[in-house]
């Protein structure tokens, strides 16, 4: 059966409890780098953002440095995520079942998830912080190589610059907001962060959030082993 | 003729104006002075300026800069445009005028305005790097400076620059540290014509009027002064023969005024967007106090070990 989003290294390894392999090693760095990241620029950002944070330039050591690396931190967030983008963005399309998911959401909140379709690898709520961070990424890098005053401010009118930090800092909030969403999601649904620090989830959490995504995988992979790898 | 300014004396001058008598400080609030000064301004009169450049080589001699030797272009401006090292620049523009018929050349002197509004100031994100002192100067104290360009993208009248060499933004100080000890800005001692002069900013329109009166009765009826009222006034003005087109003159803004994106910028957006921010914060906490988390609980765990189990089968 083709699943759409079971990935070949994913495997089921039998036992009590059951573990379910969920991200590769590759895919666990290069998520703690983007996440470094976007801390990073968030910290140095809101520095340059609202004058009550000037004091987070501090931990960049001055404003002078704040303003240097800010940009460069956000080329290396930029690059970090389309990695991430090219890993997880097929298991991130639309499902006929995310709508349905979607509108029963409320019992989501309420931990009664009993009530909602089975769904994938992802569900509705991580599909849209995916697309979101994907197009707000966009977004930022574009209106911020505009503003980049030390290399790019020949190339555009200061009315092209005035409008890329307005759109900016209103793409910047939505960012952050939408990583205060991530953050808060990953820490009330327990169980979660092992799978971005170990590669790896209980049985239990999958049948719980990511049934679909379960079936699949035993259904695919008999014993959790490989059948299609050609050297066995 | 305004008397021109005096020279100055040999003894030692106690600052007139400090830090104790700022109305404005970048991205940050300064108690309001316990003394306003007079406010002072600059009078440029177009119609004197023989475009000699005189006030340039002063600039250039007062603030010490050392702008690179340039390349003719071509066209009189030199150089080109302002840059770090050259806080004030002549703009000559040809001008073929309809009415008369007759070709007329329109110097203006372009530098910093002073603008009793400040764009820059209201963008600049470093504590202290952009002041305005109660006598109207508006200056730049590079050691708070981070060389964003933010100050750029707020001035109405395009006048920063950032030096490539400290990256800190340069522009006409007013010459600050002259004025603080009686004196008057450089360019303003050095014109030959007495096309700037420097005073208090009602003796700057007192004379003005009489500059104004003086090219009406020469046919210019459109003569006046350029103090424009949207940036709120500014301490550089200008007395221009065609004072209903000021974009005669190089470009001179008709109505300047701190773009509106940049208001939303600095306004609307730095208040909402923290609080947007504070509410999602506060939510998710208040999620986590009234539903608590979501456990797997051991139910799903036994779940997934009978449909691992299971194998092949898929179905529970």
């Amino acid at each position: 059966m083709a699943a759409y989003d079971v990935k070949p290294n994913e495997q089921v390894h039998p036992g009590k409890p059951v573990i379910v392999d969920r991200y590769t090693v590759g895919a666990r760095i290069n998520h703690w780098i983007t996440a470094a990241s976007l801390i990073l620029l968030a910290l140095s950002g809101l520095a340059m953002f609202h004058p009550s944070l000037f004091f987070l330039s501090r931990l960049f050591g001055g404003g002078q440095f704040t303003r240097f690396i800010h940009p460069w931190i956000g080329v290396l967030l930029f690059v970090s995520f389309l990695g991430l983008f090219l890993r997880f963005w097929k298991a991130n399309l639309w499902r006929p079942e995310d709508g349905t998911w979607l509108a029963r959401f409320r019992d989501v909140l309420s931990n009664h998830e009993d009530n909602v379709p089975e769904v994938g690898k992802y569900n509705a709520g991580q599909k849209l912080v995916f697309w979101s961070m994907s197009i707000l990424i966009i977004i930022l890098i574009s209106s911020g190589v505009v503003i980049w005053q030390q290399y790019f401010a020949a190339y555009t009118t200061i009315g092209h610059q005035r409008i890329a930090l307005l759109v900016h800092s209103i793409a910047a909030v939505a960012i952050i907001g939408v990583w205060i969403i991530h953050f808060y999601s990953a820490i009330w649904v327990r169980g979660t962060i092992p799978a971005m620090t170990r590669g790896r989830v209980t049985g239990g959490w999958a049948w719980r959030h990511h049934r679909k995504w379960l079936r699949e995988l035993i259904a695919g992979k008999p014993n959790g082993r490989s059948g299609s790898n050609p050297a066995e | 003729m305004f008397p021109p300014l005096p020279n100055p004396s040999t003894t030692d001058t106690a600052p007139r104006f400090s830090d104790k008598d700022l109305i404005r400080r970048s991205a940050s609030t300064v108690p309001a002075p316990e003394q306003q000064l007079t406010e002072v301004a600059k009078l440029i009169d177009v119609s004197k300026c023989i475009g000699c450049k005189a006030c340039q080589t002063a600039c250039i001699g007062w603030n010490d800069t050392h702008p690179e030797i340039g390349l003719n272009a071509g066209v009189y401006e030199n150089p080109a445009d302002l840059t770090p090292d050259m806080f004030t620049l002549m703009r000559y523009s040809e001008w073929d005028n309809p009415e008369t018929n007759e070709l007329e050349w329109l110097i203006r002197k372009d530098g910093c305005m002073h603008c009793a509004d400040p764009g820059c100031l209201k963008a600049c994100p470093a504590p202290g790097a952009i002041v305005q002192y109660s006598n109207g100067i508006v200056d730049f104290v590079h050691e708070n400076c981070i060389g964003c360009g933010y100050c750029i993208k707020g001035c109405p009248f395009n006048i920063p620059r950032i030096s490539k060499v400290d990256h800190t933004a340069y522009k006409c100080t007013l010459c600050s540290d002259r004025v603080a000890v009686g004196q008057g800005p450089a360019c303003a001692k050095a014109c030959p014509t007495q096309a700037i002069v420097f005073g208090t900013k009602d003796e700057m329109k007192q004379h003005a009027d009489g500059r104004i009166k003086d090219l009406k009765s020469r046919g210019y009826s459109n003569a006046g002064l350029y103090d424009p009222p949207g940036v709120g006034g500014t301490h550089v003005m200008y007395v221009l023969h065609h004072a209903d087109q000021p974009e005669l003159y190089s470009g001179l803004p008709k109505e300047p005024k701190i773009s509106p994106l940049v208001e939303a910028w600095k306004g609307v957006t730095k208040y909402a967007g923290l609080t947007i921010l504070g509410v999602a914060a506060g939510v998710g906490l208040l999620h986590h106090l009234v539903m608590g988390p979501n456990r797997v609980s051991e139910t799903d765990e036994e779940h997934a070990e009978e449909l691992t189990e299971g194998k092949n089968d898929g179905r529970v």
